[in-house]
Order: C-alpha cells, then sequence, then structure tokens
C-alpha cells in the first residue's frame, strides 16, 4: 500500500480538477528534505465531493494547499479545468484565484480578530469584486443569510463576538463571496463539538447543491469524511493508499491500513466489542527517511520482503475502487489490471478466489 | 408515575455506603465576571464505586471540565466558589486547605489533561517530570525513582523507555506526550483517576492506543476513572456509567447500556443523532441539534435546554425539572416529556403539527441555515 499509480484516474475531460504525481518537500536543514507529499495522483469530478483521509503527518493538508500553490508545489501538475496551475506565472495564477477557495481547521484563528465580519466577508471583493460598498454589502448579506448568520447584527462585530460554530460560519460565507467552482475544505468540523459539527455538515451539503460547488473535504475522522463525500481517498505518509466510492470503500476496505483505520473509528454503540477491535502499533514513521517499497510496511500486519523492495501500485479491484498494495484484502479485477502491476498478480492471483488474506 | 424516586438537588440523598470512593452532593462552582455569576456547574449529585468507570458527557460549555477540576480541587481563582460536598473516601474535600489538597493529589486522585502539547513543561525533561512527585510523596531517592519512571513508562507502551528521560515534551509527538501525561498521573498509584477529553487532540488511531490503555491501567490498577468527553462513540464501549452534562446540570444518567438502548433526555437523543456514523450511507443527512448552549449568567428560565429542544412545552419554559426515573432506578433523567413515554411521543406530534422548529430538526425537515438561529 501506500504506492503511486495513474490507474484510478479519469478522463481528463471529464474531471474539474486533476492532480498528477504531485510531489511537495520542505527543506529541513543540514541537507535534509521532508517528503510530504510524493506522487499522488487523484481526480474530483464537477459536483463531486472527494474525502481525504489519513493520520497528522500523512500530507493530507499540504495537498490540499499544494492544489491553491499555497506554496507551489516541487512536482507534479494541478490541472483545473485542462489548465495546468503549476505552469501559470504568478500574475495569471492570481486572477485564477476566485476559482478556488479555502476553510480552514481553527474557525476562531483563521478569522482577523481586529476586523469586523462585514469586512472580513467583503475583502475578497475588495480584489475582485466591486468596489462600490453598497454593492458589496448586497453580496455579502446575502452570502451571510445562506450560511445562517443574521447580516444586520453581524456586519458591525468582531468574530470573538461569535461561537466556534459561527465563526465557520463565516469563514464559509468568506470562501463563497467570489463564486468559487472549487472549495478545499481543510477540517473544518474537527475543531467544534458533535452537535455544531452536524450543523456544519448539513450546511455544506445545501450549499454544495445550491451553488454547484465541487468539495476537497480533509479530515481525519471516518464518520465525518463518508457522511460528506462521494468519493474517499485515503492517504499515508504522502501516498495514496486507496480511493474508492465511498460506501464501496466502507463496506469493503482493500487496504489493510484503511481496515485498521475503520477499526480506530468510535462507534456510539455500546454493543460494539472493543477489544476485538486490531490497533495499529506504533507511529507514524519520519517523513525525512520514509520506509523503501511500501511506506506503511512498517506496521503492516500483512508486511513481507516484496513490500520492503517495490513500492506498490494503484490498481483496479472494484468498479470505482483503487488500491496501491501487494496483499490487498479484495482480489484485484484481471482485466482492469494495468501492465505494470502484473508482476504482483501472479503471487496474488495463485491464491483461490473468494480467500483474501487476513489481517 | 407512583414508581418514581425523586433524587436531585435535595441534599445528602447519597449516603456512602462503603462501596462508594467518591459521592459528590450538590456540588456548585459558580464564577463572578464583570457580567455576573457564571453557574459552571449548578448543583451535581452522584457517587462513584471503586474501580468504576463514570463518562461524563456534554457540549463544550456545559461544566464537565469544571466539575472535575471542582471535585479535585483545582478551582483555586479568586472569583471561583465551590459549594455542597465532595466525599473522598469519606473525607469531605470542599474547604480543604491546599496543603491538605496537596497530599492527596497524585496520590489518591490524579488528573489527564485534554492538551498533552501543553500540559507538559516545556523546558523539563520528561524524566525530571515524572520522578518529581515521586520523590516528594513517597520519598524516593533520584536512582530509584528513574527506575519507577522507566517502569512507568513501560507500562504505557513507550519503546526504548530507558532512553526517553532526558528528552524533552518537544521531541514526542502527541501520542506519546499523552502517554507521559497517563504515566505522570499514575506514578503515585491514585485509586482516582480523572481523564478530561484526553483524546480529542489525538488522531482516531492514537486515540484508540490511548483509550485502550486507560482502560487495560485501571483494569490493572482497580482504580476508579471519570472519562470526560464531548464524544458518545469514545465513552459507548468504555464505561460503567454516563452522565449527560447540559448547562452546569446533569439532565441524564445511567447505566452505559441501558442509556443508548432506553435513552430518555432528548438532549441526550440530540447527541447521539448529530454524530455521523460509519455505517450510514454517504451522503446521509444528520439530524443536528438546532441553536448553540445556553449562557450560563442568564440561562433561560425553566428547563435549560428547552429552547433547542424537539419535546418543549409550556411547562418547560417555566418549571426546571427534577431528576426522576420510571422503571430502573440507576437510570435518572431531568425532562418533563420523557423520549419513550407517550407524554413525550405526545409533546412530539403537537410540536411537529405546529410546525415547531425544533421539532422539525428532530425529523430532518430544517434547512442547515435555520438550524442556528433556532
Amino acid at each position: 500500500m501506500a504506492g503511486s499509480g495513474t490507474a484510478h484516474l479519469r478522463p481528463a475531460d471529464e474531471v474539474l480538477l486533476q492532480v498528477n504525481d504531485l510531489v511537495v518537500e520542505f527543506r529541513a536543514g543540514r541537507n535534509r528534505t521532508i517528503k510530504a507529499v510524493s506522487g499522488i495522483s487523484f481526480d474530483v469530478a464537477r459536483g463531486e465531493t472527494l474525502g481525504l483521509v489519513g493520520e497528522s503527518g500523512c500530507g493530507k493538508s499540504t495537498t490540499g494547499k499544494a492544489i491553491l500553490q499555497l506554496p507551489r508545489p516541487t512536482g507534479g501538475s494541478v490541472v483545473l479545468d485542462g489548465e495546468d496551475l503549476v505552469a501559470l506565472a504568478h500574475e495569471e495564477m492570481r486572477t485564477r484565484r476566485t476559482r478556488l477557495q479555502m476553510i480552514f481547521q481553527d474557525p476562531i484563528s483563521s478569522l482577523n480578530p481586529r476586523r469586523m465580519v462585514g469586512e472580513v466577508v467583503a475583502e475578497p471583493l475588495n480584489v475582485w469584486g466591486p468596489k462600490n460598498k453598497d454593492e458589496q454589502w448586497d453580496i455579502v448579506a446575502r452570502i451571510l443569510d445562506q450560511v445562517g448568520i443574521d447580516p444586520g447584527p453581524a456586519r458591525f462585530k468582531r468574530p470573538h463576538e461569535f461561537s466556534g460554530g459561527q465563526c465557520q460560519r463565516i469563514s464559509i460565507a468568506r470562501a463563497l463571496v467570489t463564486g468559487p467552482e472549487l472549495i478545499i475544505c481543510d477540517e473544518p468540523v474537527s475543531a467544534l463539538d458533535v452537535s455544531i459539527q452536524a450543523q456544519i455538515l448539513n450546511l455544506l451539503e445545501d450549499l454544495k447543491a445550491e451553488h454547484g460547488l465541487t468539495l476537497v473535504f480533509i479530515a481525519h475522522d471516518l464518520a465525518v469524511v463518508k457522511n460528506i463525500s462521494d468519493r474517499v481517498a485515503v492517504m499515508y505518509l504522502g501516498k495514496m493508499c486507496e480511493i474508492s466510492e465511498a460506501d464501496e470503500l466502507y463496506a469493503n476496505p482493500a487496504h489493510p491500513y484503511t481496515e485498521l483505520l475503520l477499526g480506530s473509528s468510535p462507534v456510539p454503540d455500546p454493543s460494539v466489542d472493543i477489544d476485538s477491535v486490531r490497533v495499529i502499533e506504533g507511529e507514524l514513521p519520519s517523513p525525512l527517511a520514509p520506509p523503501s517499497g511500501c511506506r506503511f510496511r512498517t506496521r503492516c500486519p500483512l508486511a513481507d520482503e516484496q513490500c520492503a523492495a517495490e513500492e506498490p501500485q494503484m490498481r483496479r479491484v472494484g468498479e470505482d475502487h483503487f488500491v496501491a498494495c501487494h496483499h490487498p484484502l479484495i482480489e484485484p479485477w484481471p482485466e482492469g489490471a494495468a501492465a505494470e502491476s502484473m508482476v504482483s498478480m501472479v503471487s496474488v492471483g495463485s491464491k483461490p478466489q473468494g480467500d483474501p488474506p487476513t489481517l | 408515575m407512583d414508581n418514581e424516586i425523586r433524587v436531585g438537588r435535595a441534599p445528602a440523598r447519597h449516603v456512602d455506603d462503603g462501596q462508594s470512593l467518591l459521592v459528590v452532593d450538590d456540588l456548585k462552582t459558580h464564577f463572578e465576571v464583570a457580567a455576573g455569576s457564571v453557574r459552571a456547574v449548578d448543583g451535581v449529585t452522584f457517587s462513584l464505586a471503586r474501580g468504576r468507570t463514570l463518562g461524563v458527557v456534554g457540549e463544550s460549555g456545559s461544566g464537565k471540565t469544571v466539575l472535575s477540576r471542582s471535585i479535585m480541587g483545582l478551582n483555586t481563582t479568586s472569583n471561583a466558589t465551590t459549594t455542597g460536598s465532595v466525599l473522598y473516601a469519606g473525607d469531605e474535600m470542599i474547604g480543604k486547605s491546599s496543603k491538605q489538597k496537596k497530599a492527596l493529589w497524585g496520590t489518591e486522585m490524579a488528573m489527564v489533561f485534554q492538551d498533552p502539547m501543553t500540559s507538559l513543561n516545556p523546558v523539563v525533561t520528561i524524566g525530571r517530570q515524572l520522578t518529581e512527585h515521586v520523590r516528594y510523596h513517597l520519598d524516593m531517592g533520584r536512582k530509584e525513582a528513574n527506575e519507577v519512571a522507566i517502569a512507568l513508562l513501560k507500562s504505557v507502551n513507550i519503546p526504548e523507555a530507558e532512553n526517553r528521560l532526558g528528552n524533552y515534551p518537544h521531541q514526542m509527538s502527541g501520542g506519546m506526550r499523552q502517554r507521559v501525561c497517563i504515566a505522570i498521573a499514575l506514578a503515585c498509584g491514585p485509586r482516582m483517576l480523572f481523564a478530561d477529553e484526553p483524546t480529542t487532540a489525538l488522531d482516531v488511531t492514537v486515540q484508540h492506543q490511548i483509550l485502550n490503555l486507560l482502560a487495560e491501567q485501571q483494569r490493572d490498577r482497580a482504580m476508579a476513572m471519570i472519562l470526560v468527553t464531548h464524544d458518545l462513540g469514545v465513552v459507548a464501549g468504555r464505561t460503567d456509567e454516563i452522565m449527560v452534562m447540559y448547562a452546569g446540570r446533569v439532565v441524564e444518567k445511567a447505566p452505559t447500556a441501558d442509556l443508548f438502548a432506553h435513552l430518555r433526555h432528548p438532549y441526550t437523543q440530540g447527541l447521539l443523532w448529530s454524530i455521523p456514523k460509519i455505517t450510514q450511507a454517504k451522503h446521509t443527512r444528520l439530524i443536528a441539534i438546532p441553536g448553540r448552549p445556553p449562557n450560563l449568567i442568564h440561562p433561560p428560565p425553566g428547563c435549560k435546554f428547552s429552547p433547542r429542544c424537539a419535546y418543549a412545552q409550556a411547562i418547560c419554559r417555566t418549571e426546571e425539572p427534577v431528576l426522576r426515573s420510571i422503571e430502573s432506578s440507576d437510570h435518572t433523567f431531568a425532562c418533563h416529556f420523557p423520549i419513550g413515554t407517550p407524554e413525550g411521543q405526545a409533546a412530539l406530534d403537537a410540536n411537529i403539527a405546529a410546525e415547531y422548529p425544533p421539532a422539525l430538526a428532530a425529523i430532518g425537515k430544517l434547512r442547515a441555515t435555520e438550524e442556528l438561529t433556532v
């Protein structure tokens, strides 16, 4: 698992966003490099929500920011509507920014505490919208109303006068005000109580329908991601493990990592026997020196020599279900198997059908 | 309703039967601020037997953190007033001097805090943070204390424990730091452990490891534990009893299995329904609790949950319900129209017929923009 490959990509003309072999590295002094994202590829169709899950440090937020060119990725391409954003000059990129917006994790610190809500939400318009204050306020008031904030009283208040959930609504309003097509939501509900989290998730679903938005939803809570996503991608240490239609991924995880993640997710039902759930042992390895081959092999119950020697490639295991693992929990589709994964097909394919390796 | 047993605010109803390690009676903690008195904990009564685990659940601002801090006597700011009674092993905690409390902290009761990033001192090695109170309470030498520290780190599954004593907190991950915090809390063998949102700042995978560790240590040491969290999923399989708090009050308390099987309070139901579940299909509409938690300086009259409650009737806005029970006396709740009773159903039906917004929210008929403004 945790490998590369592009077998899961759809034709470029069917998708709004295509991320190809994205690499993001940071220098860490003494000639060391943090390999935050190491060659991941995915695409998002127009009107679709892609969920991006993984543990802290797996590179999911870095991926989200790299789509927005914040900072520019070290390698790979980010193609929005047929245009590669990585190749654009700074000024050209600036003009594309209205089409891409982001919502951050901490709603309170992502709003300027010294500015009034009316100004915070109108700020993108100062750059890209009408400059007339009355015209701006018409737009801002309409958007605030759509996110459930009463525009009149809110206009001259400052963020500290609002609760965390309300601040997140204001952040969402700010992201919507330029009329974007794609919004990157970086853990937008992790800082909120469960009751408020449900309100925000419902709001995002409603807004998505009203505005025809495409979302990339980053989170570490698998249940939250399933609720909002059409497709879900699982990341581990800068690599893509598995990508699938959401219901299919949760019903039939093909990656050992996905299965372990699912087991760790708390279930509000006392009859579930917690002791029977397998736990992922250990911690995420350092992105300064990631393991060879499959990056998950150091914690994987199924790992063998092949996993250390050879990086697994994405291959098809279902209708819209792809996994990068040498020992997937579901048999790969023989007709969908790409040439590069034929080597591993031999070893896996020799097992009888319906007898996937168990954890 | 002849069989109902009234507990709640009546004082001294809980008697120490010799089994209870902790008996809390009508505990109140109020904070004086410029705008008035914040009633963070407003009359909480419960008892906890030795070796048992109690989950305390509620939203931010429900008073669950202040409750555990009040029991330990950690609210030392001059604007805080704590009244009521906290009997720990028959010994009254309220009114103890800080010197008397110091003798109990660590040895009898200990706490694991929410944020492992800030609850450790960043400029002191973890070895010293682990041995400080061991040496103070158990009168050990440095060498002996270091051996204890290594054993403790091993018991919380920290690899290469011998080499870790010289580490500073920033050299460890969040999960490792929380393990260190647990080791510190366990060092002097307390009989009562408070875990205040111990996993909220951590990933799901690490959360699972930490909760397992706490459960394992609790079993091995026969400690009583209070697990404070906002997530019913966290307490579901890991507690004997659950106490749901709202606006400084207990609104429902029951043995864990009973609570999930026959929940009575609309707030408990709201909390449970808000959680997205892995078993639900994608894009399942969540039933959110509309509105926000109340202002604790000027709480609404009557039942404090009534402005957000799908079942609320006129009486809920004027008369505050007391804790009572039907059928099992272990299961108490404070509600005029409890779920699973004919009165509750009638109240809900009437509210739906009247298109009362919180009732519409409960059946998923309220738009997301309207949920906030209820």
